[in-house]
C-alpha cells in the first residue's frame, strides 16, 4: 500500500486557493500517521511557479494547455491516470467548484470510497479518520478513511492556510498529461463580477440577511437599520437566488468573504458556505429564532426573536442613542 | 431535446435533528423530509428550457415518504413525465448507490440533457451528478447557474468564488449540476397542485438492486460541538435592542 498523501491543488488565474494550502495542512496530518510522503498535484499551463509556497515533500507538475482554465473533463482523465498509477492512501480535493467536478466521478470510475464535507482529519489505533460537517452545520459526522485508497472532498475550516505554506519550494517532478483534444467541457469566456454601489468586503457595518427576512418587502426593514448603523445590508445565498437583493451583496462561498467591524446576521442560519466568508468578522451579532442554529457557535452575542420584530425596534433604539 | 431531472429528498433542517440508537444516523421516525432545495432550482431550470423550446422534461425520484406531492407540484409547475423507482429505499441511501441505480433507469429514457441538484446539505459522499455522469459516460459540469441550449452543446454559466463566472460549453449529452436556476423557483398554489393530482399520473417502475459499494464506514453523528457559543440576550424585542445598543457603544460601532 503506497502510504502517500496526494492533493489536488487548486488553482485559477494565476492564485493558489486558500483551500489548497488547508488540504496541505490536512495531508500532513494523515502522512505523518501513514509514514508517507505529502504530494502536491498541480496540472496547469505555464504555472511551475505556483508550485513554489506549497508545503509539500514533492510537486507532480503536469502540464498541457488544456489546463489553462479549468475543464472536469480534462482533470478528470488526467487525474484517473495519476490515481491509478500511484494509488496513494489518499487524495484530496477541495469541495467546491472545482473538487466538485471531478472527485466524485473519480469514486465511480475507479470505485473507491469517497468522503465529502470533511472539515478535519486525524488517526487514531493506525486507522485514518474523518470529520465531516453535514446538514448545513447542525451535524457532525465522523468515520474511517479505509485503505487502500480513499477520495476526500475538504472544506475550510479545520485547519489555517498559513499551516498549508512553506517558505522553501519543494522538489518538482513532472508528469505527463494524457491525450486531451477532444475535451467534451471548454471555457469560452470569464464574466467578471458585477460591479455594485458598494463593495461589501470594504464596508465596516453589514446588517445581513437570511431566509428569515421571509419576502422582498421586508429587506426594506433591513435597509433602515442599516442606514442609521451607518452601513449597508448584505445577504445569505438564498436571499440572493430569490433575487430580494442583488448578486453583489451575496455573503458566502460563491460571492464575497466580508471582514466588517460588526457583523449583524439576522434569520441567517449559518450554513458552512456562509460561515468561511464571515470568519474574519471582528464580531458577530446573531439573531434567529432557532436555538439550533449554528450561527450561534460562531457569534460573540446572540439572541433568540423574530428579527421582523426586533428590527424595526433596534432601528428608533440606534436612532434615540444618535440622538436622533 | 428531452430533459431528465433526477431528485432527491433530504432532512429538514427547520426541525430538530435526532440521532438514533445506532448513532450512526438521524432517526428515521423523527426525520421530516423534503426536497433537496437545489434539485427544486434544477426542475425551475429544466421548466425555463422547455419554455425555451426542449420538448420534454422528466422528473424521476426514488420512492420514499412524500415523493408524490414533490412529484405533482413539479408536474403543477410544467414537467410531463412523473417517475418513481419503487424499491427498499431510505432517505439517506448512499450516493454511490442512488447514482448506480439512477443511472440504470435514466440510460432508457436517452436524455440529451439532466439537471440535478449541485449537492445536498446530507451528502457524505460526493454529489449525485457526477457519479451519475460517470455511468453514462456523459460530460459533467457543476455549480452552474444558467443554461443555453444550442446545437449538440449547451452554453452553461459556472460559478467560481468570489463572484466569478465562466461561460463553457458543454457538449451534449452531459449532466449539469444546478447552483441557482435563472429565476427563483416558481410559486404554485395549493388549488393548482391539487388540480394536477386528479389528471396526471405518476409512472411507477422498480429500482434495481441497491450496492452500498464506496460508501462511508462506520459513520458516528454528533451535533457540533460549541467551544464559544454566542453570550444570548434574553428578554424580549425591546429588551434585545437596548442591550444590542449598549454592545454597539462597547465596541464603538455606534
Amino acid at each position: 500500500m503506497n502510504p502517500d498523501i496526494f492533493v489536488v491543488i487548486e488553482h485559477l488565474r494565476g492564485q493558489v486557493s486558500d483551500l489548497s494550502y488547508v488540504m496541505l495542512a490536512a495531508a500532513r496530518v494523515l502522512a505523518n500517521a501513514t509514514g508517507g510522503k505529502v504530494i502536491a498535484v498541480l496540472l496547469g499551463h505555464d504555472v511551475e511557479s505556483l508550485a513554489r509556497d506549497l508545503a509539500a515533500d514533492r510537486v507532480l507538475y503536469i502540464e498541457h494547455a488544456a489546463f489553462a482554465d479549468f475543464s472536469s473533463d480534462a482533470y478528470q482523465r488526467t487525474l484517473e491516470n495519476v490515481i491509478k498509477e500511484h494509488a496513494p492512501r489518499a487524495v484530496l480535493f477541495g469541495d467546491t467548484t472545482i473538487g466538485g467536478d471531478v472527485a466524485a466521478w473519480l469514486s465511480t470510475r475507479l470505485n473507491l470510497p469517497l468522503v465529502s464535507a470533511c472539515r478535519t482529519v486525524y488517526a487514531a489505533d493506525s486507522t485514518l479518520k474523518f470529520v465531516s460537517q453535514i446538514c448545513g452545520g447542525k451535524m457532525m459526522a465522523e468515520g474511517e478513511l479505509p485503505g487502500p485508497t480513499t477520495l476526500v472532498m475538504m472544506v475550510p475550516g479545520g485547519y489555517k492556510p498559513e499551516q498549508g505554506r512553506a517558505a522553501q519550494a519543494p522538489e518538482l517532478v513532472r508528469g505527463t498529461a494524457p491525450a486531451l483534444d477532444d475535451l467534451r467541457v471548454t471555457v469560452n469566456e470569464y464574466i467578471e463580477p458585477a460591479v455594485g454601489d458598494v463593495d461589501i468586503a470594504k464596508e465596516a457595518i453589514l446588517v445581513s440577511v437570511g431566509r428569515g427576512i421571509q419576502n422582498q418587502d421586508n429587506i426594506e426593514l433591513a435597509e433602515e437599520l442599516a442606514k442609521v448603523l451607518g452601513g449597508v445590508v448584505s445577504g445569505s445565498r438564498p436571499v440572493i437566488d430569490q433575487g430580494w437583493l442583488p448578486p453583489t451583496r451575496l455573503v458566502g462561498k460563491s460571492g464575497k468573504s466580508v471582514k466588517p467591524r460588526l457583523y449583524l446576521a439576522l434569520g441567517i442560519s449559518g450554513a458552512p458556505e456562509h460561515v468561511e466568508a464571515i470568519s474574519n468578522a471582528e464580531m458577530i451579532v446573531a439573531i434567529n429564532t432557532d436555538p439550533a442554529a449554528p450561527i450561534f457557535n460562531l457569534a460573540k452575542f446572540g439572541a433568540q426573536v423574530d428579527i421582523l420584530d426586533l428590527m424595526p425596534v433596534l432601528t428608533e433604539y440606534v436612532q434615540q442613542a444618535r440622538g436622533g | 431535446m428531452n430533459l431528465v431531472v433526477p431528485i432527491k429528498m433530504v432532512p429538514d433542517l427547520v426541525e430538530e435533528l435526532v440521532i438514533d440508537a445506532s448513532g450512526a444516523r438521524l432517526d428515521p421516525d423523527t426525520v421530516r423530509l423534503k426536497l433537496n432545495e437545489l434539485d427544486e432550482h434544477a426542475i425551475e431550470q429544466a421548466i425555463l428550457l422547455k419554455e425555451k423550446g426542449a420538448s420534454q422534461v422528466v422528473v424521476v425520484a426514488p420512492d420514499i415518504e412524500g415523493i408524490d406531492e414533490v412529484l405533482f407540484t413539479a408536474a403543477a409547475k410544467g414537467a410531463d413525465r412523473l417517475i418513481k423507482l419503487t424499491g427498499r429505499w431510505s432517505y439517506d441511501v448512499s450516493n454511490r448507490a442512488l447514482a448506480r441505480v439512477l443511472a440504470n433507469f435514466i440510460k432508457t429514457l436517452r436524455p440529451e440533457l439532466i439537471l440535478t441538484g449541485v449537492q445536498a446539505h446530507n451528502d457524505l459522499d460526493g454529489a449525485v451528478g457526477p457519479a451519475l455522469a460517470e455511468h453514462l459516460g456523459m460530460a459533467y459540469v457543476g455549480y452552474v447557474s444558467g443554461v443555453l441550449i444550442t446545437d449538440g452543446s449547451a452554453r452553461v454559466r459556472k460559478e467560481f468564488p468570489g463572484g466569478l463566472i465562466a461561460e463553457m460549453r458543454v457538449q451534449l449529452p452531459a449532466v449539469l449540476g444546478i447552483q441557482a436556476a435563472e429565476k427563483p423557483p416558481r410559486y404554485v398554489p395549493i388549488s393548482k397542485i391539487r388540480a394536477t393530482m386528479k389528471t396526471a399520473t405518476i409512472e411507477t417502475f422498480p429500482a434495481a438492486e441497491l450496492e452500498t459499494i464506496g460508501a462511508p464506514v462506520n459513520v458516528r453523528l454528533s451535533p457540533p460541538e460549541t467551544r464559544e457559543r454566542a453570550l444570548m440576550i434574553e428578554g424580549d424585542v425591546n429588551a434585545v435592542a437596548a442591550r444590542l445598543v449598549e454592545i454597539f457603544k462597547e465596541h464603538g460601532v455606534l
